[in-house]
This record gives structure tokens, sequence and C-alpha cells, in this order.
């Protein structure tokens, strides 16, 4: 069904296209701002995945004398505290996020969407539960709610995934369950009850299908927000624990005394979150405007 | 309007229970409890002594009885006594209350005043030039980290000025005060601004497409009334609800920028206390936080019926 409004959309448009590369071209022309983030989201998962060939050093091995060592030759970013190179912990960190944004977004949507379409298919009292579940935990600020559970779960690269999940919960939960609602009204549906369909066959293969297009739009857009928000957990002290090279606990509280005699430990790893973040964001607008054209502008 | 209310009241205070028993038994799930941590600290100590430790402070009764006892220390005002400090819990949050509302305030006024007015712009010149740079600006507002921005701001001030403006000493002059909150209140509202603006714009946007203001324009309305008179007004409800949403967005920010400027607030006592699991502080800063997002949201919906005649509450 996405590939049937994919190609839709791009005869609407007036393309002219044979293959998947000038199709690619095409929407590189139309979205320029979404063909910027998706070189940068390249950029960033070729990081991830070829971090030992792309550093010299070691992320994690100290060296004493090279303790807060100014950006130059060989630690082209400075050296940490502990000596270690800066620009190789930043290669590395990239995995880091990379594994928490990926992985909290798909966990959140996996919960997120089962919650959505019971709630919104089966409606009544697991409609009214389900609802006041996700009104308490709206309640709590994403990064407060985030901040406890990895408090009460415990530093670790695991256990930080999912505490950002369970805040991505209910948003997800609201979008699939206003998608579902409207869906359930829809000729196709009531003709599959018609012919005598069980409510799960139809939940799974009729409904869950259609609310593919904004799903993808609501996890691109939040990809951002959980990288961001690891990176606050971690510059709190909350998040990945030492010594993995995590962009946000590098920038850790003692950062208000780097600013000072060390700004590259500032620098760098700021705008690496930064840019990643800018990345997704202009993903996340373009892939709505090409999925989800009623919220186009 | 009336039944309404009360039912918006009661699901209100449902919301708000639920919130209390999941954050309670969160915070108790963990294993090790702070007199775990206190005597860890100090080496060997007699279990006698950590068993009645854990009984003053009631760690040794079951999880549903601590909750009732909380509950109802609560409903009498009570809010218990810091385990780390040993002052009780309501004379430490209270005098930090002030000084991160003040900063939160700053931070909206900084947010609305910037955000709105360039919203209506983007909105008004769309697909120009200028639009394509103001929707860049407020995306990058959008990717940086809150407390990335507030080092920069630091960094700033220590290249050019020398200075450190870090939170160090109470304020003494309302100027003086005005100044020390200015820096991190611009911090936060920066972003802020940032969500404000994309969601004016793509509200203006969507008020601008309406027949009533092709009929404004056909009926000879000058342009800015047409944008100001007709297109803001409506285009403001929208807004109006996001405010709700704000008041999340900017407590997630002020938790890391009073850490970054060092103001002894009361986001930046959550994260002390959450490391040091002084339970009966985080519970009700948590539970506070909730009050006030609930409050707020509840608040705008009544807003929005008064500002939008067509919007009823009659069930």
């Amino acid at each position: 069904m996405p590939t049937n409004e994919y190609a839709a959309e791009l005869s609407r448009a007036g393309a002219n296209v044979g293959g998947r590369w000038s199709a690619a071209l095409f929407l590189a022309r139309r979205y320029p701002l979404g063909a910027l983030g998706a070189v940068i989201m390249t950029v960033f998962v070729f990081a991830a995945l070829f971090a030992e060939f792309l550093t010299h050093h070691d992320p994690l091995s100290t060296n004493s004398a090279m303790s807060l060592a100014p950006p130059g030759a060989g630690y082209w970013m400075g050296a940490d505290n502990f000596g270690r190179d800066v620009y190789s912990r930043i290669v590395f960190g990239a995995r880091i996020s990379l594994a928490v944004g990926i992985g909290s977004t798909t966990l959140g949507c996996l919960f997120g969407v089962t919650l959505g379409l019971l709630s919104g298919y089966l409606s009544g009292w697991v409609d009214l539960l389900i609802q006041r579940i996700i009104d308490m935990m709206q309640a709590l600020p994403l990064l407060v709610l985030a901040l406890v559970m990895s408090a009460a779960l415990g530093p670790s690269l695991q256990n930080t995934i999912i505490a950002i999940a369970i805040p991505l919960i209910p948003y997800v939960a609201r979008v699939i369950r206003a998608n579902t609602l409207a869906l359930r009204e829809q000729p196709f549906v009531e003709a599959a009850r018609a012919i005598g369909m069980s409510d799960l066959r139809i939940a799974l293969r009729h409904v869950l299908p259609n609310t593919l297009a904004p799903l993808i739009v609501l996890a691109t857009a939040q990809l951002g927000s959980t990288i961001l928000v690891e990176a606050s957990l971690s510059f709190l002290g909350l998040g990945i624990p030492e010594p993995f090279p995590s962009w946000g606990r590098m920038l850790s509280e003692s950062a208000a005394e780097y600013v000072r005699v060390a700004p590259w430990l500032v620098i760098f790893p700021g705008i690496a979150i930064s840019l990643v973040v800018f990345g997704t964001n202009l993903l996340g607008d373009a892939v709505r405007d090409l999925l989800d054209p009623r919220q186009r502008t | 309007m009336a039944t309404y209310l009360v039912r918006r009241l009661v699901l209100m205070l449902l919301t708000l229970f639920g919130i209390s028993v999941i954050i309670f038994t969160l915070l108790r799930i963990v294993p090790g409890n702070v007199v775990d941590i206190l005597f860890d600290a100090a080496g060997f100590v007699d279990p006698a002594d950590k068993a009645k430790l854990e009984a003053e402070l009631g760690l040794d009764k079951s999880i549903p009885l601590q909750y009732v006892a909380w509950i109802g220390s609560l409903a009498k005002g009570d809010l218990g006594y810091s385990y780390v400090s040993e002052k009780p819990a309501l004379a430490e949050i209270l005098p930090r209350i002030p000084i991160t509302a003040r900063l939160a305030g700053m931070a909206l006024t900084f947010a609305i005043l910037i955000g709105v007015p360039l919203g209506v712009i983007s909105a008004v010149k769309q697909n120009t030039k200028l639009d394509y740079a103001l929707r860049l600006i407020s995306l990058s507002g959008l990717s940086m980290p809150a407390f990335w921005l507030g080092l920069l701001i630091l960094m700033a001030f220590v290249a050019t000025t020398n200075s450190f403006p870090i939170y160090s000493a109470a304020p003494k002059s309302f100027w003086q005060s005005l100044l020390m909150y200015a820096v991190p209140a611009a911090a936060v509202g920066f972003r802020s601004s940032a969500l404000m603006m994309r969601l004016t714009r793509s509200s203006m946007l969507e008020v601008l497409r309406q027949d009533y203001i092709r009929t404004a324009r056909s009926k000879g309305a000058t342009e800015n009334s047409v944008n100001y008179r007709h297109a803001l007004r409506n285009a403001m409800l929208p807004v109006v609800t996001v405010i709700g949403m704000e008041a999340a967005f900017l407590i997630g920010g002020l938790i890391v920028t009073e850490t970054v400027f060092n103001i002894p607030g009361v986001a930046r006592f959550l994260v002390e206390a959450i490391r040091w699991r002084d339970y009966p502080i985080v519970q009700n800063l948590v539970m506070f936080v909730a009050v006030i997002v609930v409050t707020v949201n509840f608040a705008v919906d009544m807003l929005y019926a008064v500002l939008d005649p067509r919007i009823k509450y009659s069930k």
C-alpha cells in the first residue's frame, strides 16, 4: 500500500521517472531540506557502522600525558581529562545514539501500536482504561518520566532504551487510536466484517497496514527526540554509564568547568548531537510532507 | 458547562491518583534504598542499626502500607522528611519554587514574544527565502540540546566579557536577579520559541486558506488587517493549546538548564533527589510536576471555550 501511494504521489507531482535512482533524484529536488537530512543521517549511520575504520585511537584507552590536550595533530578534536581522543569517542558515540534512538523508538512504537489498536478497535471499557493510563503517562514531561524510569531501572544501555521508550508509548498510542477509529468506519472494514472475518484478522490485516503512514511520520519525528533525551539523561549522569562514549555523557556536569579550560570538550559533542537531531528533524518533515499530505504546510 | 467542569475535575483527580500509584511503585522496585546507600558509604555498620533506621523511615513496611502512609500524610499537608538533609520535605521544596517559577515565567514570555511574531511572518511569507531561513533557525533550535545551548552561552560570556554568569549567591536587588535569570531563561526560552514558531506558522497557514480570509481580501481589507485582525486571532486558538504542551516541554529544559547554570531551583533539586534516592522529595516533586501539567492543561481547555465561541462544553 505505501508503495502505491508513493508511485501515485510521484505521478501526481508530474514526475516522469523510470528507475529508483531517478525517483530519488526527483524527491531530492522536490524536498531539498529532506535530502540534506537524509545525507546527514547516512553519514551518521556510516560512522556508527564503520567506527573502527574511521578512527586511530581507542575511544576508551586513557593517556595521562595527553590529558586535556587541545585539538592538534593526532588528536583532531583534542583529548578529555583522561587523555581519551574526543574524535574517536564522538565516532563511537554515534553507535550509542543510534542504538538508543532506533531501539527506544521501535520499542515505544511496538507497545504504542498495540495499545492504540486495542483501544481504537475494541472501544468500550478497554478503550476507557487505556485512555486513562495514557492520560496519566502524558501528564509527566518526557524527561521527568525518563529520569524516574532510568533511576528505577539503573544505568545501562538496555535500561536507558527502556526508560526512553516508555514515555513514547502514549504519543504513538494516541495517533494510532485516532486513525483506527476513523478506519473502522470505512466501507472496506465493514465489508470484511460482513464476510465474517474475525476482529483480530481485520485489525491486523486491514486496519494496521493503513496506520503505517502516520506511524512512519511519527517514528521519524520521535527519533530525534529520543536521541535528545538520551543525551540529557547521560548529561545528568543517569543514562549511559562510564566509560561508554555517549555524547551526552561527554558533556557531563563538569562541562561548565571545561567551558573555561577546554572548550573543545564542549563544542564537538554538542555539534554531533545537534547535527544528528537536525538531520532527523529535516528528514521527519520531508517524510511527513510526502506521506501525510493533509498536514502539508 | 458546570457538569462538564465537575466531570473534568473528577477525571483530573483520578489521573493524579493513578500517577501517584505509578511513581510510588516505580521508586520502590529499585534495588537498594537510601539506607543501603548511606550504609555503603560508611563501610561496615551494625545490621541492628540499619534495621532501626529502616524502621524509623518506615521502609520496613510493605509497599501498599507505605503508600497509604504517604497519601494519608499528603492529605494533611505533611510531605514527610528528606532522608538526606533530615529537614521537612516541604521546607526543602517551598523556597526553591519561586526560583524556578521566575525562570519558567521569563522563558515562556521570551518564547511567546519571539515565537509568535516570527511564526506569523514565516506563514505570511510562505515559501520565500525569509520563510526558509526562519524555518531552518527554528528547526535548529529544536535540534540543540538545551544544556548545550546553555554551555555555548556561558562560553560566549567567557570569551567576550570574561565573566561567568552562573548562580553563585542569592541576588540582592531586583535588577541583579533579572540579570541572573535572563541568561538561563533565554537558553530555555529559545527552544520553546522554536516550537511556538513552528506551531504558529502551521496554524496560521491553515487559517489563511479559509474562505473568510478570501472574503476579507475581496472586500478590500488591507494586507495587514487581513493578517492580524482576521487571521492571527483565529490562528491563536490552537497556539493557546500549545501552551499546555509547552509547560511539559519547558520543565524538561529547566531541569538541564538549572543544572548548567547552577541555579538552586526545584528542577535541579529533582535530579539531585533522584540520585540520592530521597523518596519523600522525589515522589512529592514528581507529583508537583504532574499537578502543574494537569492543571495547566485543564486551564487551557477552559480558556479555549472562552476564546472560541464555537466551542461549548454542554455534555
